[in-house]
């Protein structure tokens, strides 16, 4: 399958969702990142049981602690898919993409070292 | 242990406001096994902070330690090289940190980062319940191991109170009815008399209403 997705989405791999944590998904903002998602398996088909289901409620969290500081909760999402559904990857990359694009760039810069 | 919970970011954020240069120390306590003031909050507190001020273009400085404890003197001196490097210090420890904090270092400022709450314990993965009241005089054998002062609204020796329904107390629907929890126990055991008992006037002088506590084990002072 040669699908394409848009090219700014950086694909940062993990052994499980359930690896992704609360901080890595705060520094990617807190880095300038103006938007960050994790797409995780199935609800139900994690290899370890309840990986994607954590991280669900992780990314909750960070998106709670956005709306807490004034900037929108929808830079952070997560997405369930298999690895089977490429077409459907590739979808998820665009959908995301232009919400974030309607959304614009993150108000959270970092002064440039002098 | 002890339990608290974190103050909402907008409060910490107006505490810290007129500051660029910061620590946030958490504590390896009681406030780490209740995940709110351990190593790894210290860090989501600090991102969360760092955030909220680039974003107001207005950056801050943040560092972060974690100590061992907050409620022991030994602990709190592991800081004293470094305390003055900031412009304040907010502390994600009970109550008890800040407090201990303040009296070792009197020049600097100091900032309770949570609220605390009770003395309980994790009931399910994430939720802590209060279980006792620090009342200094013990009588949950009475009770079956079940602590009226600490988990009845009006702290009743003699419940329930005509507000128990259903095994629910009058104050909301989440909260068991402890009185009711008793009585079932001791029915269940065949020990319903117990409860038939007169007890003295309990003598709050020994809680909160006695003043300031202190413990002293005459063995271990020098
Ligand atoms: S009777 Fe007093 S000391 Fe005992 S559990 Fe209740 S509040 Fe705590
Ligand atoms: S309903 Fe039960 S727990 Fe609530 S105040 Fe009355 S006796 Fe106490």
């Amino acid at each position: 399958m040669r699908l394409s997705y848009p090219s700014n989405i950086k694909v940062i791999q993990v052994p499980c969702t359930g690896r992704v944590d609360i901080l890595h998904l705060l520094n990617a903002i807190e880095n300038g990142a103006d938007g960050v998602y994790v797409a995780g398996c199935l609800e139900g088909e994690c290899h370890y049981l309840t990986g994607n289901i954590k991280t669900r409620k992780k990314v909750n969290y960070v998106k709670r602690v956005l709306q807490e500081i004034g900037i929108e909760p929808e830079r952070v999402a997560m997405f369930n898919l298999s690895s089977a559904m490429g077409l459907r990857f590739a979808e998820i990359a665009r959908e995301m993409d232009e919400k974030i694009k309607a959304l614009g760039p993150t108000p959270v810069r970092k002064k440039e070292a002098a | 242990m002890i339990v608290a919970d974190r103050k909402s970011l907008e409060e910490i954020l107006s505490m810290v406001k007129d500051y660029k240069n910061i620590l946030i120390l958490g504590c390896k306590g009681c406030v780490t096994v209740c995940n709110v003031g351990g190593v790894k909050e210290v860090e989501i507190l600090a991102s969360a902070l760092r955030i909220a001020r680039q974003k107001e273009e207005n950056e801050i400085n943040i560092d972060t330690n974690v100590i061992e404890r907050q409620c022991d003197n030994e602990y709190v001196a592991q800081i004293k090289d470094s305390v003055g490097n900031y412009e304040a210090v907010v502390s994600m420890a009970c109550g008890v940190g800040p407090q201990f904090l303040s009296e070792a270092y009197r020049e600097q400022k100091f900032y309770p980062a949570v609220n605390t709450t009770f003395f309980g314990g994790a009931v399910a993965h994430g939720i802590w319940e209060e279980r006792c009241a620090g009342c200094g005089t013990c009588i949950i054998h009475d009770f079956d191991g079940l602590c009226p002062v600490a988990r009845c609204a009006k702290s009743l020796l003699h419940g329930p109170c005509g507000g128990s329904s259903k095994g629910k107390c009058e104050i909301s629907k989440e909260t068991t009815c402890i009185w009711d929890s008793i009585v079932s126990k001791k029915m269940e055991q065949g020990r319903l008399n117990d409860l038939l008992k007169v007890r003295a006037v309990k003598d709050w002088r020994t809680a909160r209403d006695g003043g300031p506590r202190r413990s002293i084990r005459e063995e271990l002072t020098k």
